[in-house]
C-alpha cells in the first residue's frame, strides 16, 4: 500500500444521500425479487417477537393467575397458547434464518459488481487521472470504503430496517396495552435522541480530529520507512523515533476522544432503557393498585420497554455505519463516475496477408504483416499496409493547461529509422512518446502515423502497433515467463524463451532458482534493477511490434552488459520504426537522427556525425562540457 | 499472541484494570435490578403498599444511575487504555523498524511495514479494547444472572442449565467451523489488493500493451474468488442468530410453562416468574457476546501474528557488550578474506574471499558489472551488513568492536538509492551534522557542487523538498545527498554510484575537493587538516580513471587492482568497460 489520502479520508459526511442510495439500490436492482422476499421475512420475524411478547399477556391473565390455587386447573388452554407461542417463535427464527442466508447472496453479489465496476471503469481513465490522484488514495476505495459499504449492505440495511419495524410494532403494542405508561415511553425516546445527537456530534468532531492524525502519522511512517536505509547511514534513528513520537500521541489524544464519546453511547442507553424499566414498574405498580391494571399487562409492558430502546441504540449505531459507508460509496462512485479516455477512432489495425493478385486482404491470423483498416462512408473497408511512418507537426503540449512543455516541436520518423531523444529531465522526451501512443492528447498540432492522423485510430489499436519499454519497469506477480509473456499473450514458450535470449536475459533468468518458472512477486523485488531492465525488453521483444519505444530502456544496466544485448538490440530494431531516449549518449550514437532537447523545443537535430561538427549542444553533452540532470 | 504485546498496556494499566472493575460494578447493578423488580410484583402489589414500591423504585433507579455511572466511566478508561495501549505498539513498533539493520530491512516491504504500523494497529486496539470491555463483561454477566436464576427459583433454572450447554457448544461448533474459512477469505482479499496495486503501479505498461482485458479478467476472477469465499464464510456465521434465537425463546416458552406450573401450585411468585424470563435474556446475550468476540479475535489474530513478527524479527547487527571502542583514529581499511552473503549462506556467496587494504586518505576506484557484487562489498564497511565470514578493519581495528554511532559517522556513505525527506534543503543537509552553522553547509555544498544550483532557486537554502526529493533533478539530487554527507565531516567517504546523473567536468570538480586538505576544516572546527579516504563506485570509467587505484570487480570476486594505465594494459574487462564507452568518441 503506499500512501493513503488522508484528506479526502476526512470526508465522513455523504453529499447526496439520497442520489447515492438510489445507486446502490440500482446495483441491488438484479436482486429484486430476493430483496422483496427479505423485506417479507423481516417483517415476519420483527413481528413474531412482537407478538410473542404480546401474548405474554393472556399466558398471565387467563391461564395463570384464575388457577392460582386451584387442585385440579384445566391447563390444555395455557398448554394450547404456549404451543402457539413457540409456533409463532418459531417461525419467527426460520424468517430471521432465511433473510439472513438470502441477504449474503444480494450482499455480497452487490459488492462484487460495484467492485469489479470500478476496477473495469478505472482501467479505462486516462493516464492524467493517475497522474492526479496517489495510490494510496485510490486503494482505500478499494479497501476502506468497500469495506465499509460491505458493512452496510450484509448488516446496517437489515439491522435498521428491522430496528425500525420492531420499535414501531411495539411502541403500538404498548400503546395498546396502556396509553399512560406509553407517554412515559415517549419522554423517554425524546431522551433518547437528544443523547444520540449530542453524543454523535461530539465523537463525529473527534473522529475528524483522529483521521488528520492518523494522516500526520502515516505520512510520516510511509516517508520514514521509506527512506530507513538512509536514517541508519546518518545514524539519525533517535531523531525520527523523537519526531514520530509527538505525532504519535497526538494521534492518542484524539483517538481517545473519539473513542471515549462513542463507547459511552452503549452504557447511557442501555441504562436509560433501566431507568425506564424502573419507573415503569413504579408506575406500574400504583396503577395495579389504584386503576386495577393486570399484572399481565404489566409483564408484557416492562419486556417491551426492555425490547424498545435495544433496536434504538442499534438504530443509532448502524445509522452511523450507514453515513459513513455512504460517505465511502461516494468516493467510490466518484471514480466510476470518471470520464473515461476519449477513443473516437475508427481505424482498426488487422493481420493482412496478400492475394494472388497483390492485394491486401484481412487474415485470421498472425502474418507477420498488418494493415490499417479503414472503414469508409459507403460502408465497405480499405487497406493500407502498417508501415511505420510517424510524423509530428507543430506540436503544442502541456500537463497543466498553463505550463506547457512541448513548444511547436515537429518531427518524422520514416519506416525503419531510430530516432534518438536527447535532453535534460523535464526537457519533454517522454513526453513525446506519451504524445505518440496518446497516453495524453495534443493541445496542437497534429501527429500522423501512416499518413492517419492517430486521433482515427482506435486506441487499443495504435497502442498494440506500438511497444514500449517504459523508464521504471514494473513487473506483475506470476512466473517470469508469464511477465514475458505479457507482450504477447498467446506467445509460445519457445517463442518466449527467443525474445529473453535476444535481451540477453536467458542466461540470468537461468540462474533463478525455477528458471523461467520462478514465481517474481511485489513488482519483482527480489530482481536487480538492470535484470527487470531486460526482462522489460524482453517484452517488448515478444510483442513484436512495428513500432518501439525505448525510454531509458538501459539506464540501469552496465555498459559492459550493454555491449553484450547491443547485438539483441539491434535485431529487435532491425526493420522497425524505433524511438530511443538515453541519458547514456553511447546508446543513441548510432541513430538515424538524433533530437537534442531543451525546454520543450527542439534545439539541434542530425545523426551523430553532423551533431559533433555542428560543435554544440550535443557535442558539448558528449564530451562532458554540459550536464544533463 | 495477545499475550506477547501485553507489556505495551504497562503504561496505562490502571486504566486497564479500572475498567474492568467499573464493568464488574456496572454488571452486579444490572443484574441485581431485576431482583428488585421481583420483588416489587410479588411483595409490593399483592401487600398494596405504596410506600414499598416506591421505595424499591427508588433503589432501582439509583441503582440504573450508578450503573451509569460505572457504565459511563468504564467506556471512558477503557478508551483511554486501549488508545493507549495502542499507541505504545505504535510507538513499539516505529522504535523496532528504526533499530533494524540493513538485512532485517530487505525481509519487509516498505508497504507491508506501513500496513503493519497502520491497519494492523488498529486491530490489536480493537482486540484490547474487546478484552478489557466484552470478555470481562459477558462472562461475569453470563455468570451472576445465573447464579440470580438459580437463586431466584431452583428447579426452574435447571431449564437454563440445559440450555447453555446446548447454545455454548452450538455456538463454539459455528466459532470453530467459521475460522478457516474466514482465514481462507482474508487470504483472497490480500490477494485482491496485491492485484490492484500492481496494476495502479504498472498501469502504463497495462495500457501500453493494451491489456485491460486481461486485467479484467483476472481481477474478475479474484473478486469472484473473494465473494464465493465470503459467502461460505458468512453462511456458517448465519446459522448464531436462529439458534440463539430457538434457545432463548424455547427458554421463555418452557419458564413459562413450568413456572406457570409452579405459580399455580403456589410454589412460586407471578413477578418471579417475569425476573426471570429476564435473567434468561441476560444470560443468553452474554453468551452471545462471548461467541461475536471470539469471531473477532479470529479476524485480528493474523494482524497480531504480523505485529508480533517485526518484534521477533532479531535485530542482526549488534554491538558487543564491553571494550567497545569510540573513536575511529584514521581512514585505513583492511578485508581480511571476507566472504559475504545476504542470506548468510555459504554456498550462495555474493563476496568471495576478499582481501586487500587501503591507506589513510587514498581515493579508490570502483568499477564492474551489474551484479558483480561492488555495492555489497562496500556497504560491509560501515557495518550496514556483516561479514559471512573473514573479518573488516577500519583504523586496524576490527568494525564489530567500533560502537555503531561513531563507525557509520567516521564513515559517510552516500547510497545508490538515495533518499531526500521533506522539508528545507538546509534542514535535510543538517542530516550530517545538527549544528552545522550556515558557513559549514555552504562550504559543504560548494564542495559537492550544489552552492550555485541552490543559490539559483528564489528561496536559496531554504527551498522546500517535497516527499522524496521530487523537485529537483537527479543530478541536483545526488550533489545535495554528497553535500549531506560531507557534512559528516567523515574519516572515509563511500560513494556508490552516486555521480552517475552528474556531468564529468562537474564530477571531477567534486572529486578534486574531496582530495582537499582543507575541505574538513571549513566543515568542522575541532578537525585538523587531513584527507579523506574516498571509495568511488562508478560506471563511468571517466568517474574512476584519476583515482589513486582501481578495483576491478566480477562476480564476487576483485579481479584486478591497479592504477588506470596499468589496467588498461593488463586487465581484459577495465579494457573491454573502457573500450565500450569511448567507441567513437574519437570520431
Amino acid at each position: 500500500m503506499a500512501r493513503h489520502n488522508h484528506k479526502s479520508r476526512g470526508a465522513y459526511k455523504p453529499k447526496n444521500v439520497g442520489q447515492t442510495i438510489k445507486r446502490i439500490l440500482s446495483y441491488m436492482r438484479a436482486y429484486w425479487i430476493q430483496l422483496i422476499l427479505v423485506i417479507l421475512l423481516v417483517l415476519i420475524s420483527s413481528s413474531a417477537s412482537i407478538v410473542g411478547t404480546f401474548l405474554l399477556k393472556p399466558l398471565f391473565n387467563d391461564h395463570i393467575v384464575p388457577f392460582i390455587g386451584q387442585q385440579s386447573p384445566d391447563l390444555s388452554e395455557f398448554l394450547r397458547l404456549i404451543i402457539i407461542m413457540a409456533i409463532i417463535y418459531a417461525s419467527g427464527a426460520i424468517a430471521t434464518f432465511g433473510y439472513n442466508h438470502i441477504m449474503i447472496n444480494i450482499s455480497t453479489g452487490t459488492l462484487y459488481r460495484i467492485r469489479t465496476d470500478l476496477y473495469t471503469h478505472m482501467q479505462t481513465l486516462p493516464i492524467k487521472y493517475f497522474d492526479t490522484h496517489t495510490h494510496g488514495d485510490l486503494m482505500s476505495r478499494y479497501t476502506n470504503d468497500t469495506d465499509t459499504l460491505r458493512n452496510m449492505l450484509s448488516q446496517s440495511f437489515v439491522n435498521l430496517f428491522s430496528s425500525l419495524v420492531t420499535v414501531i410494532g411495539v411502541f403500538f403494542a404498548m400503546l395498546i396495552l396502556s396509553p399512560v405508561l406509553t407517554l412515559i415511553v415517549v419522554v423517554m425516546l425524546l431522551l433518547m435522541i437528544f443523547i444520540i445527537k449530542k453524543l454523535g456530534a461530539k465523537s463525529g468532531k473527534y473522529f475528524r480530529e483522529q483521521q488528520r492524525a492518523v494522516g500526520e502519522v502515516n505520512g510520516y511512517i510511509e516517508e520514514m520507512v521509506e527512506g530507513q536505509k538512509v536514517v541508519k547511514v546518518f545514524c539519525h534513528e533517535d531523531n525520527s523515533k523523537e519526531a514520530f513520537d509527538k505525532l504519535n500521541e497526538k494521534l492518542f489524544e484524539a483517538s481517545k476522544q473519539a473513542h471515549s464519546f462513542s463507547s459511552m453511547l452503549r452504557p447511557i442507553m442501555g441504562n436509560l432503557s433501566y431507568i425506564h424499566y424502573s419507573i415503569t414498574a413504579i408506575v406500574g405498580a400504583i396503577l395495579a393498585l389504584t386503576a386495577g391494571f393486570d399484572l399481565g399487562s404489566l409483564a408484557s409492558f416492562l419486556q417491551y420497554t426492555r425490547s424498545f430502546s435495544q433496536p434504538i441504540t442499534q438504530m443509532s449505531e448502524q445509522f452511523n455505519n450507514i453515513i459513513m459507508a455512504l460517505a465511502g460509496a461516494e468516493r467510490i462512485f466518484e471514480v466510476i463516475d470518471e470520464k473515461s479516455e476519449v477513443d473516437d477512432g475508427v481505424v482498426t489495425l488487422v493481420h493482412a496477408q496478400f492475394d494472388k493478385s497483390g492485394n491486401l486482404n484481412e487474415a485470421d491470423h498472425r502474418t507477420g504483416i498488418w494493415a490499417w483498416k479503414y472503414p469508409q462512408e459507403n460502408g465497405s473497408v480499405t487497406y493500407t499496409p502498417l508501415k511505420g511512418d510517424i510524423r509530428l507537426t507543430n506540436i503544442v503540449f502541456g500537463y497543466d493547461e498553463d505550463k506547457t512543455v512541448l513548444k511547436d516541436v515537429t518531427l518524422y520518423a520514416k519506416p525503419g529509422q531510430k530516432i534518438a531523444f536527447v535532453g535534460s529531465t523535464g526537457a519533454g522526451k517522454t513526453t513525446i512518446t506519451n504524445l505518440i501512443n496518446r497516453f495524453y492528447d495534443v493541445h496542437d498540432g497534429n501527429i500522423l502515423y501512416d499518413g492517419i492522423n492517430i486521433k482515427d485510430i482506435k486506441k487499443a489499436d495504435l497502442r498494440r502497433s506500438l511497444s514500449m519499454v517504459l523508464q521504471d519497469t514494473h513487473l506483475f506477480t506470476g512466473t517470469v515467463m508469464d511477465n514475458i509473456r505479457y507482450g504477447r499473450l498467446d506467445a509460445t514458450d519457445d517463442e518466449v524463451i527467443a525474445a529473453a535470449k535476444l535481451a540477453n536475459a536467458d542466461s540470468f533468468i537461468k540462474h533463478l532458482p525455477e528458471g523461467y518458472n520462478t514465481v517474481i512477486t511485489g513488482d519483482g523485488t527480489n530482481l536487480s534493477q538492470g535484470q527487470r531492465q531486460l526482462l522489460s525488453i524482453a517484452r517488448a521483444a515478444v510483442a513484436d511490434p512495428p513500432v518501439l519505444i525505448l525510454d531509458e530502456a538501459t539506464s540501469s544496466i552496465d555498459t559492459r552488459t550493454e555491449a553484450l544485448i547491443e547485438k539483441g538490440m539491434d535485431k529487435l530494431m532491425e526493420g522497425r520504426t524505433v524511438f530511443v531516449i538515453a541519458h547514456r549518449l553511447s546508446t543513441v550514437r548510432n541513430s538515424n537522427a538524433i533530437l537534442v532537447l531543451e525546454s520543450g523545443t527542439i534545439i539541434e537535430r542530425g545523426d551523430h556525425q553532423d551533431l559533433i561538427e555542428q560543435g554544440g549542444r550535443y557535442y558539448q553533452l558528449y564530451t562532458g562540457m554540459f550536464e544533463l540532470a | 499472541m495477545i499475550r506477547k504485546l501485553l507489556p505495551f498496556a504497562k503504561k496505562y494499566r490502571w486504566y486497564a484494570i479500572l475498567a474492568p472493575l467499573c464493568i464488574i460494578v456496572e454488571v452486579l447493578l444490572e443484574v441485581t435490578i431485576p431482583r428488585i423488580m421481583a420483588n416489587i410484583v410479588d411483595i409490593g402489589i399483592p401487600s398494596k403498599s405504596l410506600e414499598y414500591i416506591t421505595k424499591m423504585g427508588i433503589l432501582m433507579i439509583l441503582m440504573a444511575v450508578s450503573s451509569l455511572f460505572f457504565g459511563v466511566l468504564a467506556a471512558r478508561l477503557s478508551s483511554i487504555a486501549s488508545t493507549g495501549y495502542a499507541k505504545e505498539v505504535r510507538k513499539g513498533l516505529f522504535h523496532k523498524i528504526q533499530d533494524f539493520s540493513f538485512k532485517n530491512m530487505d525481509k519487509f516491504n516498505t508497504a507491508s511495514l506501513v500496513t503493519r504500523l497502520t491497519t494492523d494497529v488498529n486491530h490489536a486496539q480493537m482486540t484490547f479494547m474487546m478484552t478489557i470491555r466484552m470478555m470481562v463483561r459477558a462472562p461475569m454477566m453470563f455468570i451472576m444472572a445465573t447464579f440470580m436464576s438459580v437463586s431466584l427459583n431452583a428447579r426452574l433454572s435447571i431449564v437454563i442449565l440445559i440450555a447453555i450447554p446446548i447454545l455454548g457448544l452450538s455456538l463454539f461448533v459455528i466459532a470453530k467451523k467459521a475460522y478457516p474459512k474466514f482465514r481462507i477469505m482474508l487470504e483472497k482479499y490480500d490477494k485482491l489488493n496485491g492485484i490492484i496495486q500492481e496494476n495502479l503501479i504498472a498501469i502504463r505498461v497495462v495500457k501500453a500493451f493494451v491489456r485491460s482485458d486481461y486485467e479484467n479478467e483476472k481481477f474478475c476472477d479474484i473478486a469472484d474468488q473473494v465473494r464465493e469465499t465470503q459467502v461460505q464464510a458468512e453462511k456458517i456465521v448465519i446459522w448464531n442468530m436462529p439458534i440463539m434465537q430457538f434457545v432463548m425463546y424455547g427458554c421463555m416458552l418452557a419458564v413459562s410453562w413450568f413456572g406457570g406450573n409452579l405459580i399455580i401450585a403456589g410454589d412460586m411468585q407471578p413477578g418471579e416468574l417475569m425476573g426471570f424470563l429476564s435473567y434468561i435474556t441476560q444470560i443468553l446475550v452474554s453468551l452471545m457476546m462471548i461467541t461475536m468476540a471470539f469471531v473477532m479475535f479470529v479476524i485480528t489474530r493474523a494482524s497480531l501474528a504480523r505485529i508480533n513478527e517485526v518484534f521477533d524479527e532479531e535485530v542482526d547487527i549488534v554491538v558487543k557488550d564491553q571494550d567497545i571502542i569510540t573513536e575511529v583514529k584514521d581512514g585505513s581499511i583492511s578485508f581480511n578474506n571476507a566472504s559475504f552473503s545476504y542470506i548468510g549462506k555459504k554456498d550462495k556467496l555474493i563476496l568471495q574471499n576478499i582481501s586487500f587494504s587501503i591507506n589513510s586518505g587514498e581515493t579508490i576506484g570502483i568499477i564492474g558489472g551489474t551484479g558483480s557484487g561492488k555495492t555489497s562489498l562496500v556497504q560491509l564497511i560501515p557495518r550496514l551488513y556483516d561479514v559471512t565470514e573473514g573479518s573488516i578493519h577500519v583504523a586496524g581495528v576490527d568494525v564489530r568492536d567500533y560502537s555503531l554511532t561513531h563507525l557509520r559517522n567516521a564513515v559517510a556513505m552516500v547510497l545508490q538509492k538515495n533518499v531526500l525527506f521533506s522539508g528545507t534543503i538546509k534542514e535535510n543537509l543538517k542530516w550530517g551534522n545538527e549544528n552545522a552553522t550556515d558557513e559549514q553547509i555552504i562550504e559543504a555544498s560548494k564542495a559537492a557542487q550544489a552552492h550555485d544550483f541552490i543559490m539559483s532557486f528564489s528561496d536559496g537554502y531554504d527551498t522546500m523538498l517535497e516527499q522524496g526529493g521530487v523537485n529537483v533533478s537527479g543530478g541536483q539530487k545526488q550533489r545535495l545527498c554528497i553535500a549531506r554527507a560531507l557534512l559528516k565531516n567523515p574519516k572515509i567517504i563511500i560513494l556508490d554510484d552516486s555521480t552517475s546523473a552528474v556531468d564529468t567536468t562537474t564530477d571531477s570538480k567534486i572529486r578534486e575537493a574531496l582530495r582537499s586538505t582543507e575541505l574538513f576544516s571549513k566543515i568542522s572546527e575541532n578537525m585538523s587538516a587531513q584527507k579523506v579516504t574516498a571509495i568511488i563506485i562508478a560506471q563511468r570509467i571517466t568517474s574512476v580513471m584519476d583515482a589513486d587505484r582501481i578495483i576491478v570487480m566480477d562476480d564476487g570476486k576483485i579481479v584486478a587492482i591497479g592504477t588506470h594505465e596499468s589496467l588498461l594494459e593488463n586487465n581484459d574487462i577495465y579494457r573491454e568497460v573502457y573500450e565500450s564507452q569511448q567507441k567513437g568518441v574519437v570520431a
